[in-house]
């Protein structure tokens, strides 16, 4: 077989001008080695709870096979509002508030082509997830990324939003607990930004995926303050508090408007979501606090040995206090983020992922992703150890 | 239950170090609280979970419902000491339904355990009657599985 001859001209210039994902290459050296603890994952490490696969596998068995509505099975969405309404406060008509998306991914690309003209500017904060940057300019919108800093815990701050507002900035992203830093958004913050918001009349994209794992004091999303409701777009998904990840199940719930024009993308591009992981999904709101308490205490443990261990190197380490992610500063080893992940995985066998690969500012940290087994945790944090100690003899 | 707890029912064997860093507490608070449960009888023992089936034993299991009569002021609790004292009784439970008490009882041939049924505890004064089964294979023992099944692997690094 000969490679074809490759050809940049026939590439959008928006898409061959976008880099890949920083993770990506270092995920193609990691699955090359043997025996490598990986603190590298974005996804839990707990199967989905057997009764959420049962009832997968009976909707199989029954011959459930069929397309959904656009907007996904009423059922769900009416089992969606309850939830959302319990946990989160705001309530949303099932009729015409809620879509369900193929995982967050989806609808968050969704939002920016709905609300996106060609320049219009979307704020969020970085360190962030590898796709805000990267979907915003796919909508032939300009992302306007904010660094958060350590010593603010990485939250982001009304200043600092303010600042980077102009007369082209329609949305902004709030992404707390957040991927790769594990901050939370202290409520101050949160009613200043919504004040801003209001005040230019932004949309507010709250992506609140890891709300359910959060350790220290209680979740609020945007969509909860009073005004904001009818301004924001909550996103979230089954995922994160109920290991979900290969079902790619999401949602997206608003004020009519806004989610019509996204469920008219929606339909002539998806369709809709898988009807057997929209099924599981509803067997997963039937009872489901037993299972996210189930993983919370789990997840929590990790977090309190972690930071401990960072702590115990002199390893500055913000504590996170929500997802599966610790943030460490790893600049006293004397490394850049990147030299710093290659030479931990070459010399112990360790992955983490450099900061690097979730904005400029992530630069001196690495994420290390407790998502994995207490066991392999225990290994890595005895592997970094020497690691450190080998590089600060020095 | 107190999280400690929780955790060294999964793991006795884990160190007190890293139960302080998992706990948030300090390694002498955690040595404290574990002697503090020992002493007070909550942690009655630790030991290892053994997939017999794996071991070249001669070892045989039985549960054995047992109906006794109650007896005045005793109620079920002195016939059921009297019953764990015997070494072959693994455990022992008071039920509710159709029997009283549910032992688990362990030898080295099938009939010594029938020998154990029929001369020491179906004699009891009080015993009704007994009705013995025994284990063929454990599939799962104190929330362990005993086979291990093949682990699906994820991706090692992922956004």
């Amino acid at each position: 077989m000969s490679a074809s001859k490759s050809r940049p001209e026939r590439i959008a210039a928006h898409v061959r001008t976008m880099p890949p994902s920083g993770i990506r290459d270092f995920f193609d050296i990691v699955s090359t080695m043997k025996d490598v603890i990986s603190l590298g994952i974005g996804e839990p490490d707990f199967v989905t709870p057997w009764h959420i696969r049962e009832s997968a596998i009976f909707s199989l068995e029954r011959g459930v096979t069929s397309y959904t509505s656009n907007l996904g099975l009423l059922s769900l969405r009416q089992a969606l509002a309850d939830y959302v309404e319990r946990v989160f406060g705001p309530r949303y008509d099932p009729a015409r508030e809620i879509l369900v998306t193929v995982g967050v991914s989806e609808a968050l690309d969704l939002v920016m082509r709905a609300i996106l003209e060609p320049g219009d500017e979307v704020i969020f904060h970085e360190p962030c997830y590898v796709s805000y940057g990267p979907v915003i300019t796919f909508a032939y919108g300009k992302p306007v990324p904010i660094a958060t800093r350590a010593e603010n815990h990485f939250a982001l701050t009304p200043g600092e939003v303010a600042a980077s507002i102009t007369p082209r900035t329609r949305a902004i992203i709030l992404n707390y607990p957040n991927n790769p830093t594990g901050a939370i958004l202290p409520l101050e913050y949160l009613r200043g930004i919504a004040a801003l918001a209001e005040e230019h009349d932004l949309i507010v994209i709250a992506d609140d995926i890891y709300a359910e794992l959060t350790y220290d004091g209680v979740h609020t999303s945007a969509a909860a303050l009073p005004g904001l409701r009818d301004r924001t777009i909550f996103l979230h998904g089954f995922s994160k508090a109920w290991a979900m990840t290969g079902f790619r199940l999401g949602y997206a719930c608003g004020p009519a408007d806004l989610i019509g024009a996204m469920m008219k993308i929606h339909q002539y591009t998806m369709l809709c979501a898988p009807i057997t992981s929209q099924r599981a999904a509803l067997e997963a709101l039937k009872n489901p606090d037993a299972d996210i308490q189930e993983m919370r205490a789990e997840y929590q443990r990790r977090r309190n040995f972690i930071h401990a261990s960072f702590s115990e190197m002199g390893i500055p380490c913000p504590r996170p206090a929500g997802a599966f992610y610790a943030f460490p500063e790893v600049r006293s080893c004397g490394m850049n983020s990147k030299d710093f992940a290659y030479a931990l995985l070459d010399e112990e066998k360790v992955a983490v992922v450099p900061g690097t690969a979730f904005g400029a500012c992530g630069e001196g940290h690495v994420r290390c992703s407790y998502a994995t087994a207490m066991d392999d945790i225990k290994e890595a944090m005895v592997r970094f150890r020497r690691f450190v100690e080998k590089r600060r003899a020095h | 239950m107190d999280e400690l707890l929780k955790l060294l029912k999964k793991n006795a064997l884990e160190s007190p170090e890293n139960l302080a860093r998992m706990l948030n507490l300090s390694v002498e608070q955690v040595k404290a609280k574990i002697e503090d449960y020992e002493k007070a009888g909550v942690i009655r023992g630790y030991q290892a979970v053994v997939n017999h089936d794996q071991l070249d034993l001669n070892l045989v299991t039985a549960v054995i419902e047992v109906k006794v009569t109650p007896e005045r002021e005793g109620g079920f609790n002195h016939i059921a000491e009297r019953i764990s004292k015997f070494n072959e009784v693994q455990s022992l439970y008071l039920m509710s339904g159709a029997f009283d008490l549910l032992l688990f009882v362990s030898g080295q041939t099938l009939k010594e355990v029938a020998f154990f049924v029929s001369d020491k505890l179906a004699t009891i004064p009080g015993v009704l009657s007994t009705a013995t089964h025994f284990m063929l294979k454990t599939y799962k023992d104190h929330g362990v599985l005993m086979e291990s099944q093949d682990e699906y692997e994820r991706l090692k690094v992922s956004p």
